[in-house]
């Protein structure tokens, strides 16, 4: 079953130096009870689709396009309508906990902030949730570090307590952007399995957000790879690693350190001036007459595969 | 705590002693000798006239003025470490009492100015940066920018003109009741609440681009909660510094606005005593003005770490 659907979605922001096209014509579905892995360079618009899901861009931000949820469009809800989905059904775990925490409010406090808003507990009783939240997110004596501030905690501490405040109202989405992003690696596989564990026990579907191959093969079912604005493959975890099949995932598994680091020639494009065509052709070592002319669609590759390349049309 | 009041004591003291040689040595070097200036106040009681060497001689015997002027300042310190802060040489009456007469005057203005400021200011720029680009935002931007650029004592003869002359609504000048507060207090609120105003529009929006803003409309939080709750303390932290400068001058004393409204508060003791060479005095009003504004400075800091977590309050 489809539990949010993503059709013809646009993100552009007006600046200075011209308009950029940070995501542009995506169509992606994540089903119930599935974790769907988004991966993709640093920049290519992975977070800006995530945000653009929950509306939360800035205002100067023109966004496009058809997102389903539970027959709503959330394009086209209303801001109260917004406000019963952000947290409740939909929720974010940001990346940057430090800076994506109030520095002024008591930990406690923001996990509480859910449980008040959503479920119409009063803040002593939002306390406790928040408290349990807390300790189920495996922080240590999580009463008396509930009263602490965001600069009192770790790294990895401060990541617990976002997550522990994304899954506060059991939401049915969780759109988590890089949370592991900053953390030792030995924090990084404590932080995975505990998303693995909350995510699974609550039945909930995520949208992974990483550059991290090695992550999203823990953790995701499916993936979709982004590129310059677009998603390039969207498959099965396992045969994607097995045999990825768009020329840029060849090129992604292949500087895995596992697989001899080879890196991807060039760079990847702006997202002011994209590339005619194909947009990986300047990069494609397969590169054809008409990648450089025609932009490519998705093609079925089979076994619910889709890949934006012409070696499949 | 303790060790901050104390670390804060010590810097007060050096403060002080600092301030009041500096001005002590520059009162001595001004032209025209002390004596002089202040036997034309003493004796004549009119500084046009020119005092005979023999009432100078008189001055100078009785106020030590013979003495080298290191001395003169070390005999000021050691009484003034007694509570002998010196008599004024104008009245004759002790500088602690000079100074306690005038207090309630320079207190009563101070606290309506300041309240008046924050009324206006805080609103101001919260509105201007909720609303930003918006006509209110140009309008309240516009207002504060004028506020900041006219001198107060020209905005003050303004509303002396408009009010008193012309509508004959206030008094133009005294002490005593309710009315005649309302100008001066207007006088001095108005340039502080633009200042304040315009910094607390900047630091509202500098706040509504954090991430944790962010954070707390991704919860479902309604906008006025994420103003009241998670955007208003932090907007303050920097806000707080002003209002402690600005409410830590206002208390000091306005030599001009207590000038032009005869307000009998310390900016008129001030001048008063400084055309008459009232060293005592003076040095009096800078040790007044000096305490009052390291006394806010720490309350001023207090209240930084009760807004921000981060700063102070070492408990773990």
């Amino acid at each position: 079953m489809t539990l949010l659907s993503i059709r013809n979605l646009k993100s552009y922001f007006v600046t200075r130096d011209g308009v950029v096209k940070a995501v542009n014509q995506v169509s992606l579905d994540i089903f119930e009870n599935e974790t769907l892995g988004l991966v993709g360079e640093s920049g290519c618009g992975k977070t800006v689709l995530a945000l653009s899901i929950l509306r939360l861009l800035s205002e100067n931000t023109v966004v496009e396009g058809k997102i389903s949820f539970k027959g709503n469009d959330l394009l086209r809800l209303n801001e109260e309508g917004m406000r019963d989905i952000r947290g409740k059904e939909i929720a974010q775990i940001f990346q940057n906990p430090l800076s994506s925490l109030n520095p002024v409010l008591t930990i406690g406090l923001q996990v509480s902030e859910p449980f008040m808003l959503h479920r119409g507990m009063k803040l002593s009783d939002a306390w406790q949730s928040a408290i349990s939240m807390l300790r189920a997110a495996k922080i240590p004596s999580p009463a008396e570090r509930g009263k602490e501030y965001p600069h009192q905690f770790s790294g990895g501490m401060r990541q617990r307590a976002m997550i522990s405040m994304g899954l506060a109202c059991n939401p049915a989405l969780i759109l988590a952007d890089e949370p592991t992003k900053g953390l030792d690696v030995t924090i990084q596989s404590q932080i995975i399995e505990l998303m693995r564990e909350l995510v699974k026990d609550r039945k909930a579907s995520m949208l992974l957000i990483t550059h991290d191959l090695a992550v999203a093969a823990e953790l995701c079912d499916r993936i979709a790879v982004m590129y310059s604005g677009e998603i390039v493959e969207v498959s099965e975890i396992k045969d994607f690693l097995s045999n990825p099949g768009h020329p840029y995932c060849r090129g992604l598994l292949r500087s895995l350190p596992l697989n001899g680091m080879e890196p991807i020639p060039g760079n990847s494009p702006s997202l002011i001036d994209v590339p005619e065509g194909c947009r990986f052709h300047p990069r494609c070592k397969y590169a054809m007459e008409r990648c450089r002319n025609e932009h490519p669609e998705m093609y079925e590759v089979g076994n619910g595969r889709k890949t934006r390349c012409f070696l499949y049309a | 705590m303790l060790e901050i009041i104390l670390k804060r004591i010590g810097m007060f003291i050096l403060v002080v002693i600092a301030s009041t040689a500096l001005v002590f040595f520059m009162l001595h070097s001004l032209p025209g000798e002390s004596a002089e200036v202040m036997a034309k106040y003493i004796f004549l009681g009119n500084v046009e006239l020119t005092p005979s060497n023999e009432a100078i001689d008189i001055i100078k015997e009785k106020y030590d003025l013979e003495k080298p002027l290191f001395s003169q300042y070390v005999t000021w310190v050691w009484n003034a470490i007694h509570g002998n802060m010196g008599t004024s040489y104008q009245t004759n009456s002790p500088v602690t009492e000079e100074i306690l007469i005038r207090l309630p005057a320079t207190i009563t203005l101070a606290f309506v100015s300041i309240l008046l400021s924050l009324l206006i200011g805080i609103p101001a720029g919260i509105i201007a940066a909720v609303k930003q680009n918006s006509f209110t935002d140009y309008f309240c931007s516009t207002i504060s920018v004028l506020g900041i650029s006219i001198p107060s004592f020209w905005l003050a003869i303004l509303l002396i003109y408009v009010f008193s002359y012309t509508l004959g609504l206030t008094p133009t000048m005294g002490y005593g009741d309710f009315k005649s507060l309302i100008l001066p207090a207007v006088s001095l609120g108005t340039p502080a609440s633009a200042v304040i105003a315009r910094l607390m529009r900047s630091s509202m929006l500098e706040v509504m681009r954090q991430d944790y803003i962010r954070t707390a409309i991704g919860k479902g939080l309604s906008y006025r909660m994420v103003i009241l709750r998670h955007a208003l303390k932090n907007t303050f932290i920097p806000v707080i510094t002003i209002i402690g400068l600005e409410f830590g001058h206002l208390l000091g004393g306005t030599v001009i606005i207590e000038t032009i409204f005869a307000w009998p508060g310390i900016g008129r003791l001030l001048i008063t005593s400084i055309t008459a060479r009232d060293i005592p005095v003076i040095q009096g009003c800078i040790v007044f003005i000096t305490i009052t504004y390291l006394v806010i400075n720490f309350i001023t800091d207090i209240s930084y770490s009760y807004l921000d977590p981060r700063i102070g309050r070492s408990k773990h």
